[in-house]
């Protein structure tokens, strides 16, 4: 065990673990930030996937050693004033099926756009290659970052997302 | 309309098995202020107007928590933006709550109807006595109650308290599809905002007070049993509280935290009895016909599940075969399994993600030693399920550990224990057989299938040796004059579990890459062959599902208009056509590839569906582009292999589903149509595999006759 100061969504954040603990467990047990998935294990599915100083990481296999210092995000800090465009793309295009994974995609699309505003059909093959999907929404994937790349100096959309989670009250209770 | 008392409507309820269901929130009968209008256990309406549909399905992402309410809404002329949802546990007031078979809209569609109905037509009824006018006079829309000659109108919260003391109706006017304003629409799922800002509680995001997590180390071997443990390592892991045997084949490492579960595990060395498949491979086992010729005893379970006309004697002209073979496949949804159960003395409490709650219920209450009501299953979101969450294993395990270390407690599975203790698609083989007449069209076809009964090897009823999924998956498709299809129930110690699409993946492959075989072999396009089988119209009996060769013809010539069948494609480019039908739906897909380093590359699929009524166009496409996503790769490489008694895969690095670089474009068509809606969920899987196999043979010349292509 070890006491280690974080920087998660832009806080400060001690936590008391041992150091060889991979962030992704940090982060959902300890920190309760469970927007962040487990899926492999293995770095091979990308639902754990969070920003350490922007950059894409698989946080499964990441110590939390790794990562003292550095500023990391999660999907619950991507949109610091409301939905962050890509949320409101992947709501405008209707993506999630299960869901499960959507987080990680849209962690790692957050990635890609801040380096790519405009990404090609290849830069986004690429960027998002090591998010798998088992529902299939990879086609709605590629049009939500093109619809978010072409939305990114424009005001938030807001016209399909009054479906809110005032709806979503069943799950755990 | 005949109201009746309480009590006849109870009768009533209970004899319409899946009709109108009465409550657990009681009609508040001569109350002078009701606090709620609930005329049956699907629905709530508030004085704040707010109506609350329970949806007593499981959400795994296939869209129940929207489409159903929507059916509902609509027949209660209900403002959807006033609809809130609130998932059903497990239950005795909705009868089977299963998720599976493609089947929410299917078992739903009457009585959420006719809850929505029986609502409106009260609303109705209050508002009239409170205006003393004619019911005939008042109208329902967008949740009010409207009286057009006198320009008023009243909210439904407003009348609430009138409509809770009225005698509920049971036969009630239903709308036509014509007047549809919420089915049929594209409208947005209620489960996306919340999916996309990570604040979504799926099984494995579940968290209460003083709760503990567990990782339970399984035996290797299928049917293995522990013979003892050394925990010394793993009790030297912080946080470690616990290890213990669970049952006879598992020790559970409980930890506070999940990865200190992880490492104690990791650390936990456990000896075990391998029992008696330590020697059993799958490579070797053998499911073929070829062995089944030997296997009298095997011979005599052989069932006939389609007969038309006589297959026994051979007719003249040309024999043709095939022999098809499919391996084990695991589902692999994106969230593992887990569950968490909180054990308190007589009381068991879960948080399932599961296809199956009242199953859950069951099989915890008989393993803990309590009554099924002594159980509460709590319904939570599922990270997928494809059939996985039908089984309840996970929810067992975490109510023996509850039970063990009193306390609440989450079991999560590793991705390793996912692929490794899953409960595999069958593996089968398939024989064909046609005899062609001097024109190369079959005047006998036989489709023999051998494969082990998942229902079966569960203990459960298979009459007359038919396991029964195959009533919904292995149906005929053709207007052959002599057609048979057979089924021989084979035997396995793998795990056998239901995934999606379950039989009809297997029995679309073999039949649909036949049907092509015959096509070249009479040297016709394969869609004008097919549609030449079709050409008659015909009602194909098949259990209880009447197969109309006029739809299947209307969803293929729709897949080919669409994708261009009979204009040229760019040099290097083939296609391939099939067509299938189950859970009573019609798919019919064109896919189209390029072929590099002697893979195939697919670029496009068009899939057309007639699957009656659609619900939701935009949830109707995502199962759609899923189904022939997750088809894919089924075809391409899914296949689970034991060894020594093992599964072999562990990750999705041997078991590699479809990433974005392989996957096409879909085009989605459904059948404009206002019969009863059917299945959606998996119908758009069996047919890519032999549409697949089929648009590779065009290009190599080369037949697939055995699954997976990439390991063929």
């Amino acid at each position: 065990m070890a006491d280690i100061t974080l920087r998660v969504n832009g806080s400060e954040k001690n936590v008391s673990v041992s150091p060889e603990t991979p962030l992704l467990w940090v982060l959902r047990d300890t920190l309760e930030l469970t927007g962040t998935k487990f899926g492999c294990g293995a770095g091979l599915c990308g639902a754990c996937t969070v920003h350490v100083d922007g950059n894409p990481i698989r946080s499964c296999s990441t110590p939390v050693s790794q990562v003292v210092g550095k500023s990391v995000t999660t999907i619950e800090g991507l949109g610091a004033n409301g939905l962050h465009v890509l949320q409101q793309a992947w709501i405008a295009e209707e993506v999630p099926q299960c869901g499960y994974c959507q987080t990680g995609q849209i962690m790692s699309a957050a990635a890609l756009l801040a380096k790519t505003p405009n990404p090609t059909d290849e830069e986004i093959t690429k960027a998002m290659n090591g998010n798998l999907c088992r529902c299939g929404t990879y086609e709605r994937i590629r049009k939500a970052i093109h619809r978010a790349a072409g939305a990114v100096e424009r005001p938030r959309e807001t016209a399909q997302i009054d479906g809110d989670e005032k709806h979503e009250n069943g799950g755990a209770r | 309309m005949s109201p009746l008392s309480r009590r006849e409507f109870v009768a009533a309820g209970v004899a319409a098995g899946a009709g109108l269901v009465v409550g657990f929130y009681l009609p508040h009968r001569g109350a002078s202020q009701a606090e709620f209008f609930s005329p049956n256990a699907y629905l709530r309406i508030t004085p704040d107007n707010k109506v609350t549909i329970v949806v007593a399905r499981s959400e795994m992402g296939q869209g129940v928590r929207t489409a159903l309410p929507m059916i509902l809404a609509e027949e209660l002329e209900a403002d959807w933006k006033q609809i809130e949802i609130e998932q059903a546990g497990a239950s005795t007031l909705y009868g089977d709550q299963t998720t599976g078979g493609s089947a929410s809209i299917r078992t739903t569609w009457d009585p959420m109807r006719k809850a929505g109905a029986a609502a409106r037509e009260m609303l109705i009824s209050a508002a009239a006595l409170r205006w003393g006018v004619p019911r005939s006079s008042c109208a329902a829309e967008n949740s009010r109650i409207k009286h057009a000659t006198t320009n008023r109108s009243l909210s439904y919260g407003e009348l609430v308290a009138k409509a809770a003391t009225l005698p509920i109706p049971t036969d009630v006017p239903l709308k036509q599809n014509k007047d549809y304003k919420i089915v049929g629409q594209r409208l947005a799922r209620l489960d996306t905002p919340a999916k996309v800002k990570g604040e979504a509680v799926f099984g494995i995001d579940f968290r209460m007070p003083g709760m503990k997590f567990a990782l339970l180390s399984r035996s290797p071997v299928i049917g293995g049993k522990v013979s003892g443990f050394d925990d010394k390592e793993s009790k030297k892991i912080s946080g470690v509280s616990y290890v213990g045997k669970i049952g006879d084949s598992a020790v559970a490492v409980v930890a506070d935290s999940v990865w200190g579960a992880m490492e104690g595990r990791r650390l936990l060395n456990v000896t075990w009895d391998e029992g008696p498949n330590k020697d059993f491979n799958s490579a070797t086992a053998g499911y073929a016909p070829m062995n089944l010729e030997k296997a009298e005893a095997l011979r005599k379970k052989t069932a006939v599940l389609y007969s038309a006309g006589e297959v026994v004697k051979i007719a003249p002209g040309r024999s043709i075969s095939g022999v098809y073979q499919l391996p084990f496949m695991a589902h692999a949804p994106m969230e593992p399994g887990n569950c968490t159960a909180h054990y308190h003395g007589t009381k068991c409490e879960l948080w399932a993600p599961t296809q199956v709650p009242q199953d859950c219920r069951d099989s915890v209450a008989t393993a803990i030693g309590l009554d099924p009501d002594q159980v509460k299953v709590n319904v939570t979101l599922m990270g997928g399920g494809f059939g996985r969450r039908l089984e309840h294993d996970y929810a067992v395990e975490a109510a023996l550990v509850s039970k063990a270390i009193n306390a609440p407690v989450k079991v999560i599975w590793t991705r390793e224990d996912d692929m490794r203790f899953s409960t595999y698609r069958p593996a089968s083989a398939h024989t064909l057989d046609a005899v062609v007449d001097a024109s190369g069209f079959p005047v006998q076809l036989s489709h023999h299938i051998v494969a082990p009964s998942i229902s079966g090897q569960k203990g459960q009823p298979t009459p007359g040796n038919v396991d029964p999924d195959l009533p919904d998956e292995a149906g005929p498709v053709y207007g052959v004059p002599n057609y048979a299809i057979t089924y021989t129930m084979t035997e396995t110690p793998v795990p056998l579990g239901w995934m999606r699409s379950v039989y009809a993946l297997q029995a679309a492959f073999a039949l649909e890459s036949f049907i092509d075989e015959l096509a070249v072999a009479a040297g016709k396009d394969p869609l004008q062959y097919r549609l030449h089988l079709l050409a008659k119209d015909q009602d194909l009996q098949y259990f209880t599902t009447t197969w109309k060769t006029a739809r299947m013809r209307g969803v293929l010539q729709l897949a080919a208009e669409k994708a261009g069948w009979d204009k040229p494609l760019p040099a290097g480019h083939y296609r391939g056509i099939a067509c299938f039908g189950c859970f009573a739906s019609y798919m019919a897909e064109v896919v189209e590839i390029t072929m590099e380093n002697d893979q195939p590359r697919v670029h496009r699929v068009v899939a057309v569906v007639d699957c009656g009524q659609v619900v939701n166009p935009s949830i109707l496409e995502q199962q759609i582009q899923g189904g022939i996503v997750y088809g894919l790769a089924n075809a391409l490489r899914a296949k689970i292999t034991i060894e020594k008694g093992r599964v072999v895969q562990g990750n999705f690095d041997d078991y590699p589903p479809l990433r974005l670089d392989e996957t096409p474009t879909v085009e989605v068509y459904a059948v404009p149509s206002i019969e009863v809606p059917t299945g959606i969920g998996e119908p758009a899987v069996p047919p890519i595999a032999p549409a697949l196999c089929n648009a590779i043979y065009a290009a190599t010349k080369k037949r697939i006759r055995a699954l997976p292509i990439l390991n063929s």
